[in-house]
């Protein structure tokens, strides 16, 4: 492990380690542009030049290995004016429209000005045109004339997705970023060349002239997508509603996790929370009889819950649990089944199409927590629950989000199975054919609006945490279901998520030693030896 | 004059072809080389202090070392053919009228360095030396001199000067985007293809059979101490003879611009561009220099390719700047930030100057821009730049400055 010293402290790095990561370590920003950890070194933007002791010169900092006894200083008169000419070479050409660049506020041209730049212009000529607002693929937009050409993004579809698309055009200050001809970028994970643009070359189509980044609130988070559960981060706007009619999520951003989804996320994750201020959300209790549906408070539809679920003897009742649902609501789940003595409880049912998987990130399972369910022995037969219905053997149900006419069932199979029930609640986010259905429908927050936590297909057990407030009269699941179970006869002392996660690691030997925590921001892995 | 040895077929009927050059004695450096170890013939290199002709200047034979001992996978030898440089002429008359030295030449290279497979970048103009080079490539392996433990690949560019650049060349040779590479890895360790690769001017290669012929201490005693051989300088511009010329490194840029005939047009001599349009000019009473590498350097410029270029007094010397200026913005890949930004910004602005719409201000802004993106780039394409930028202002100030408003 080669020791080194930069600006003065000593630090000693994992041989290979290169300059930029390990000035980080001691905490010093060397500021550049091309450089990404997840991608090879460009060296092309020049601006992370250092100095090395002995050397003639500044060296770019990206493509320097620290070696034992290098001396390094980040902070020399020379490195600054440096650092200087670079950012004004970076921006002679740059068309400077902040006003109207969606970048603005989080643009590293932006930050480097103001930080190592401060320069008085002297640019007097005609700058370089080049086309603007070009749509390169579903999501991302090219503003060509804002482009520094750092590469990130060629080296994103070069390195990450293997597909390509994008390449440098001419020459000189003309060069330009685009895509080869005959394609489009429209790979899976296209929106992760938004994040790692330094400027505003390329924006999110999906967010654009939305609301200013400065009105932004970020909450960490993590995606309910699939089964990977890639790290994100929720960008909410809750100070200008009026800037996006009233949409409250504004994007969602990809979190580094090392063990998870590293920088990156897929497009269908990232611009999958459409549902959570979709209009077909869920925001009263209601109450359907003989066809006609009221709404009705909390008070009143715990009353119901509890008359119609007395009417069903706990032998006739049935579950139908949702992989979306957090490990919280699961366990309290559990809880309520066991203190009625509902036998008939399972989650799994099978997707209308199986869902598309590939070697990088994206599952087939498109449910946050599978795996948590399994843990928690939530597995039981949901196709013997229906034709159990069907038989009239089972007279009540309870289905948390599932739309179980979008599923791998037969139509008739289903409605047979639902028109069969006496008592059909719903608990979730977003009607449904299947909610439409139900006697009483209960409105559950989305993941966006409460905390929890999810555990991967790899039994890593990740935290999320509540950005918005909740919609309408929804509450979490685990809160609908700790009601029910007092409405029911039973009780429960959990008022808040993590009192069901700390119930839940006492109970469930996998989750043993499992706190919030020591979750953190990065989650830990269930105890893999424990027998499921 | 002196002894001629790379030209020395350039007026012999007949010997860019097999027969014509075996009658000029041609390959029989070849046998002998076949009898010596490889160490044995870099140190031979090493010792006639044979310098790269294509511009850098760097020793030929410590370049051939930095190939790895021992290396398991395959090594390249190529040959830059590429001749971007302007005012540079030579390698054009060598593989046209002595193709079989080159041959030669990187046969015996490749025997020093361990490699069985050469490749020839012959730049896309060149149409009609890389018809004749491929004809006498074809000579060579019917003769069996090639195919036999090395191969030749001629590969034409497609008209980039950046691909001279011996990063650019390889990575153009590769089949990408002719972008010089960032270093490390140098090419000997990690050059085409991620093989160790040792990429050689024409002219450097052609001198490699006269040297194992005729002995290291003959060819370095030919130049000066630091610089061994002769070599071929282009002569272009204001003067009576144009052309190539084969004289000693150790001559000076005097006598050279004499064997061309002495200036014309008017002829009283402005300046002179000594080693292709990146070296920095001299003015006129700077030409009793050296023209090896050192004398140049000491001199303030550059060896480079040896492209001289004469400048007569009538020659405006902001209009050759800004000719040289847009050939740098038109040329700089655009890869690394200095130089694509500032290559078109001082063209910008050396335009406006020759156009009567300079400020006085503007030549400070060249000069300033010149040696702040100086040291800064990915290959030495800006460093070749700034050479004149920095040069005919700071030599010829008055010149710009009456073409500047107040």
């Amino acid at each position: 492990m080669p020791k080194l010293t930069i600006d003065g402290k000593e630090i000693e790095v994992p041989a290979g380690t290169n300059l930029i990561e390990a000035a980080r370590r001691l905490g010093i920003e060397i500021p550049h542009y091309c450089y990404h950890p997840g991608l090879s070194i460009a060296g092309q933007c020049r601006l992370c030049m250092v100095d090395i002791e002995k050397a003639p010169r500044p060296t770019i900092a990206c493509n320097t290995l620290a070696a034992d006894g290098m001396v390094v200083t980040t902070q020399s008169d020379r490195v600054k004016e440096t650092r200087r000419s670079i950012m004004e070479f970076h921006l002679i050409n740059h068309p400077l429209d902040c006003p109207v660049c969606d970048q603005a506020g989080e643009c590293w041209l932006q930050i480097y000005y103001m930080k190592h730049g401060l320069y008085d212009p002297r640019m007097k000529d005609e700058k370089v045109h080049k086309p603007k607002a070009v749509p390169l693929g579903p999501h991302v937009m090219l503003d060509a004339e804002r482009c520094i050409l750092c590469s990130r993004c060629v080296r994103f579809c070069d390195e990450i997705t293997h597909t390509g698309e994008l390449g440098i055009f001419h020459r000189g200050d003309h060069s330009e970023i685009g895509l080869f001809p005959g394609s489009d970028l429209e790979n899976k994970y296209s929106g992760n060349v938004v994040d790692i643009c330094p400027v505003g070359a390329l924006t999110d189509r999906d967010f654009r002239f939305q609301v200013r980044v400065w009105y932004l609130d970020t909450t960490k988070s993590v995606c309910p997508g699939c089964a990977r559960g890639c790290n994100i981060d929720v960008h909410v706007n809750r100070r200008r509603p009026h800037h996006a009619e009233g949409r409250r999520v504004a994007r969602l951003k990809p979190r580094f996790n090392e063990d998870v989804n590293r920088w990156w996320m897929c497009d269908e994750g990232r611009y999958g929370y459409g549902f959570v201020d979709d209009e077909s959300r869920i925001t009263m209790p209601l109450q359907r009889e003989a066809g006609a549906a009221r709404e009705l408070g909390w008070t009143d539809a715990m009353a119901a819950v509890a008359e119609a679920l007395g009417r069903v003897p706990a032998d006739q009742m049935a579950i139908v649990a949702s992989p979306k649902l957090a490990n919280e609501d699961l366990f309290a789940l559990r809880t309520l089944a066991e203190a009625r003595g509902i036998r008939h409880v399972g989650f799994r049912v099978p997707p209308r199409t199986p869902g598309s998987e590939d070697d990088f990130l994206i599952r087939a399972d498109k449910n946050p927590n599978t795996r948590g369910a399994e843990l928690l022995g939530l597995d039981g037969n949901v196709a013997g629950i229906l034709n159990a219905a069907i038989a009239r053997r089972v007279r009540g149900l309870i289905v948390f989000e599932h739309d179980l006419f979008d599923s791998g069932w037969a139509e008739a199979d289903v409605r047979g199975a639902l028109e069969a029930v006496d008592v059909l609640v719903f608990v979730g986010t977003n009607a449904n054919a299947t909610s439409a259905r139900a006697h009483l429908v209960l409105p559950a927050s989305a993941w966006v609006e409460r905390d929890g936590t999810f555990t991967n297909f790899e039994g890593r057990v990740q935290r999320f945490r509540p950005a918005l407030g909740a919609l309408g009269e929804a509450l979490p699941a685990w809160e609908i279901i700790g009601r029910i179970l007092a409405a029911t006869g039973g009780e429960t002392t959990a008022t808040r998520a993590e009192h069901w996660f700390r119930a839940l690691a006492g109970a469930v030997p996998a989750f043993a030693g499992l706190t919030y925590q020591n979750l953190g921001d990065q989650g830990a892995t269930i105890q893999q030896a424990v027998p499921v | 004059m002196s002894e001629k040895i790379f030209s020395r077929n350039f007026e012999v009927q007949g010997a860019n072809t097999l027969p014509g050059y075996r009658e000029t004695g041609g390959y029989q450096a070849l046998e002998k080389a076949r009898t010596m170890e490889p160490a044995a013939i870099v140190d031979e290199i090493k010792k006639s202090n044979l310098r790269g002709l294509g511009g850098a200047g760097f020793p030929t034979g410590m370049k051939w070392s930095f190939i790895p001992k021992d290396h398991a996978g395959p090594v390249y030898l190529v040959i830059n053919a590429d001749e971007g440089e302007p005012g540079t002429f030579k390698d054009r008359y060598l593989l046209e009228r002595d193709p079989h030295a080159l041959i030669e030449g990187m046969i015996i290279a490749a025997r020093a360095i361990k490699s069985a497979l050469g490749f020839v970048y012959i730049r896309g103009e060149y149409v009609e030396p890389w018809r004749l080079f491929s004809a006498a490539v074809r000579e060579a392996y019917d003769a069996g001199y090639l195919g036999k433990g090395f191969d030749i690949v001629v590969h034409r560019g497609a008209g980039a000067y950046i691909c001279g650049e011996e990063t650019g060349l390889i990575s153009s040779l590769e089949g990408k985007k002719g972008w010089p590479k960032v270093k490390p890895p140098f090419p000997a360790i990690k050059g085409a293809f991620g093989a160790p690769t040792i990429v050689n001017n024409v002219e450097t290669i052609c001198a490699v059979p006269h040297i194992i012929n005729r002995g290291a201490a003959w060819f370095a005693g030919l130049g000066s101490k630091t610089q061994g051989g002769t070599r071929l300088y282009s002569v272009s511009g204001r003067v009576n003879r144009p052309g190539v010329y084969e004289e000693s490194c150790a001559i000076t840029l005097r006598e050279l611009i004499e064997h061309a005939g002495g200036v014309s047009a008017s002829g009283r001599l402005k300046g002179v561009v000594p080693g292709g349009s990146s070296a920095p000019i001299l003015a006129a009473h700077e030409i009793d220099v050296v023209m090896d590498v050192d004398g140049l350097r000491n001199a303030g410029t550059m060896a480079g390719s040896a492209g001289v270029i004469v400048f007569d007094e009538t020659v405006s010397i902001p209009e050759a700047l800004m000719v040289v200026a847009r050939f740098y913005a038109h040329e700089s890949c655009g890869q690394c930030t200095p130089c694509r930004e500032s290559t078109g910004w001082i063209y910008k602005m050396c335009h406006r100057i020759v156009e009567g719409k300079g400020r006085k201000d503007d030549l400070d802004t060249i000069l300033d821009v010149a040696k702040r993106g100086a040291g800064t780039t990915i290959c030495a394409f800006y460093d070749g730049a700034i050479g004149p930028y920095i040069s005919y202002i700071e030599k010829y100030r008055p010149e710009f400055e009456a073409l500047c408003q107040s």
